[in-house]
C-alpha cells in the first residue's frame, strides 16, 4: 500500500445517494445495502473528486472541521476511507482517477 | 430494533421529504395485458428535456428512490438518456418492465449505468397462459430471454406475478423458475380499477374461495395467521388518532408520462401538473395533498375500530376509487376476510347494504 500522502480517493460510480435531513445516506451499487454516513466520511465522501490526494483533502476538509492535529487526521481518514471503499462506497488509487 | 431503512423512511416523513417518485415515462405498451389499468394511447408525453428538468426538479425535493415505469418503458428511445441522467442526480433507479425487448447490449448499459434492480411482469410458467393475458404472442419467450441477459450482468431482478382468472394456479412454478434463474418473485391478487375508473376489469379478480386459499398458502407468507387464528384486533384509540394510512402523498409521489402528479400510481387523484408548477411547489402546496395528508386512520369510519385494524394495509388509493377518500377499502376487508374468515364491520356494512337492496324473491 502506497503512503496516504499519495492517494486519492472518488466517489464510485456505482452508489446512489442523497441527504435526507442532513443525513447523507448511500446504498452500495454492489448489493443495495444502505448506509448513513457520519459526519467524518460524509466530508470526506463531498471531497472526494479523485484528483485531490488524500492528504490534501484532510488538510483543507478534515483538520479546520474537525479540530485535529494533521497526522492524526490523515491516518484515522486513510483507515476511514479503506472502509468506506470495502463496501464499494469509495474508489481508492495511487494516481488520480479520471471521472 | 429499528433498520436503517425504516429510520430514514421516518425521518423522511417527519421532514415531509418525498423519498420515492414512480415516474411512468409512457403509457404505451408492446402488450395489451387483459387486466392492465392504463390507456395505450400517447396523449402528448412528457419530452425528454420535459424529463430530464423534472428529475433534476425531484432530486432537489430530497427524492432518493425512482422508479421507472410505464407502459414499456423500453417503446421511448430516450430512455438511457433517461435513466444516465437519473443516476447522475445519484438516484437509486428501479425499473418496471416486461423484458421483453432487452437485447444483450440494453442489459450491458443498464449494468454500467448502475440500475439498482429490475421488475419484470411475469404471469405464468405456460406460454399458452402468459401470452393469453399480454395478447403478445411469444412474449414469455422473449420476456424469460430479457430476464436472462439482466442476470448475466449481475442486474437484480424481481418477478411480479399478478394472480388472476386463468393463471392463479401457477404461482407456485412462476415461484420455482425465479428461484432457478435467481431472481425474487412476489406475487399480487389484487386487479384494481382502470385509470379512468372503469371497474370492468375487477370481473378478472380470482374467487373469493382462491383468493382464501392464497393467502393461508404459508409458503408465501410465512407470517400470515393460522386459518382460523384471531383478526389482529383494532389499533389502539391513542394510535389511531396519529396513524397515516401509507406511505402515499406523505413520503411517495407518482408523476404520469404526462407531467400530473398523484400521491400513488393507485390513487388517480391530480395534485398538479409539473408542465405548470415544479414538482417541489406542488409537492409543499398542493392543497390535495394537504387533504390527502391530513387522513388519520382514526377518521376512517368503520377502519378505526375494526377488528383487522392492526393488521389490514387498507389502500387509500383503492378507498378513493371506491369513492370516499376517508372510507373502507372494501377490496382491502375482503382481502382480510379470506385471510382469517371473520369479516370487517365495514364488509358487513356492504353485505347489508346488498342485503337490503336486493330485489324481494
Amino acid at each position: 500500500m502506497g503512503s496516504p500522502v499519495n492517494r486519492y480517493i472518488a466517489r464510485s460510480p456505482d452508489v446512489a445517494a442523497r441527504r435526507i435531513g442532513g443525513e447523507l445516506m448511500i446504498m452500495s451499487g454492489r448489493d443495495s445495502s444502505l448506509f448513513s454516513l457520519n459526519e467524518t466520511a460524509a466530508a470526506l465522501w463531498d471531497a472526494a473528486d479523485g484528483t485531490t490526494p488524500l492528504a490534501g483533502i484532510v488538510e483543507r476538509e478534515i483538520c479546520p472541521r474537525f479540530d485535529v492535529e494533521p497526522a492524526e487526521a490523515l491516518a484515522d481518514a486513510e483507515a476511514l476511507a479503506s472502509e468506506l471503499a470495502s463496501h464499494g462506497i469509495l474508489v481508492f488509487s495511487e494516481a488520480p482517477i479520471p471521472r | 430494533m429499528k433498520g436503517l431503512m425504516q429510520e430514514m423512511g421516518d425521518r423522511a416523513l417527519a421532514l415531509g421529504i418525498p423519498l420515492a417518485v414512480h415516474l411512468d415515462l409512457t403509457y404505451r405498451c408492446n402488450e395489451r395485458c387483459v387486466h392492465c389499468y392504463l390507456d395505450h394511447e400517447d396523449h402528448g408525453e412528457m419530452t425528454t428535456a420535459e424529463i430530464l428538468r423534472v428529475l433534476d426538479d425531484v432530486a432537489g425535493a430530497g427524492t432518493f428512490f425512482l422508479t421507472l415505469s410505464g407502459g414499456e418503458i423500453f417503446m421511448r428511445p430516450d430512455l438511457f438518456e433517461i435513466i444516465a441522467h437519473a443516476r447522475k442526480l445519484t438516484f437509486v433507479v428501479k425499473l418496471k418492465t416486461n423484458a421483453v425487448m432487452i437485447t444483450r447490449a440494453k442489459a450491458v448499459r443498464l449494468k454500467a449505468l448502475g440500475v439498482d434492480s429490475v421488475q419484470v411482469s411475469l404471469y405464468s410458467h405456460r406460454a399458452e397462459a402468459h401470452d393469453a393475458i399480454t395478447k403478445l404472442p411469444g412474449s414469455l419467450k422473449r420476456t424469460i430471454e430479457g430476464v436472462k441477459r439482466l442476470r448475466e450482468q449481475g442486474i437484480k431482478v424481481a418477478f411480479a406475478n399478478v394472480l388472476m382468472k386463468g393463471n392463479e394456479d401457477d404461482y407456485g412454478h412462476v415461484r420455482a423458475l425465479a428461484h432457478s434463474m435467481g431472481a425474487g418473485f412476489s406475487i399480487d391478487p389484487m386487479i384494481t380499477p382502470a385509470m379512468d375508473g372503469a371497474r370492468e376489469v375487477l370481473g378478472l379478480n380470482i374467487d373469493a374461495a382462491r383468493l382464501a386459499a392464497l393467502y393461508q398458502d404459508r409458503t408465501l407468507a410465512p407470517d400470515t395467521p393460522e386459518p382460523g387464528a384471531a383478526p389482529a384486533g383494532p389499533v389502539a384509540p391513542e394510535d389511531a388518532g396519529q396513524m397515516v394510512p401509507c406511505s402515499a402523498g406523505h413520503t411517495l409521489a407518482y408523476i404520469s408520462p404526462y407531467g400530473e402528479v398523484f400521491p400513488c400510481v393507485q390513487f388517480p387523484y391530480s395534485c398538479g401538473n409539473v408542465r405548470q408548477q415544479r414538482f417541489a411547489d406542488i409537492w409543499k402546496d398542493s392543497p390535495q395533498l394537504a387533504e390527502v395528508r391530513s387522513v388519520r386512520l382514526a377518521d376512517v369510519e368503520g377502519c378505526s375500530t375494526c377488528v383487522h385494524g392492526a393488521s389490514c394495509s387498507r389502500c387509500p388509493g383503492l378507498a378513493f376509487t371506491e369513492g370516499n377518500l376517508r372510507g373502507p377499502s372494501i377490496q382491502d376487508c375482503e382481502r382480510s376476510y379470506a385471510i382469517t374468515g371473520v369479516a370487517s364491520k365495514n364488509l358487513e356494512r356492504r353485505r347489508r347494504v346488498i342485503w337490503l337492496a336486493a330485489p324481494a324473491a
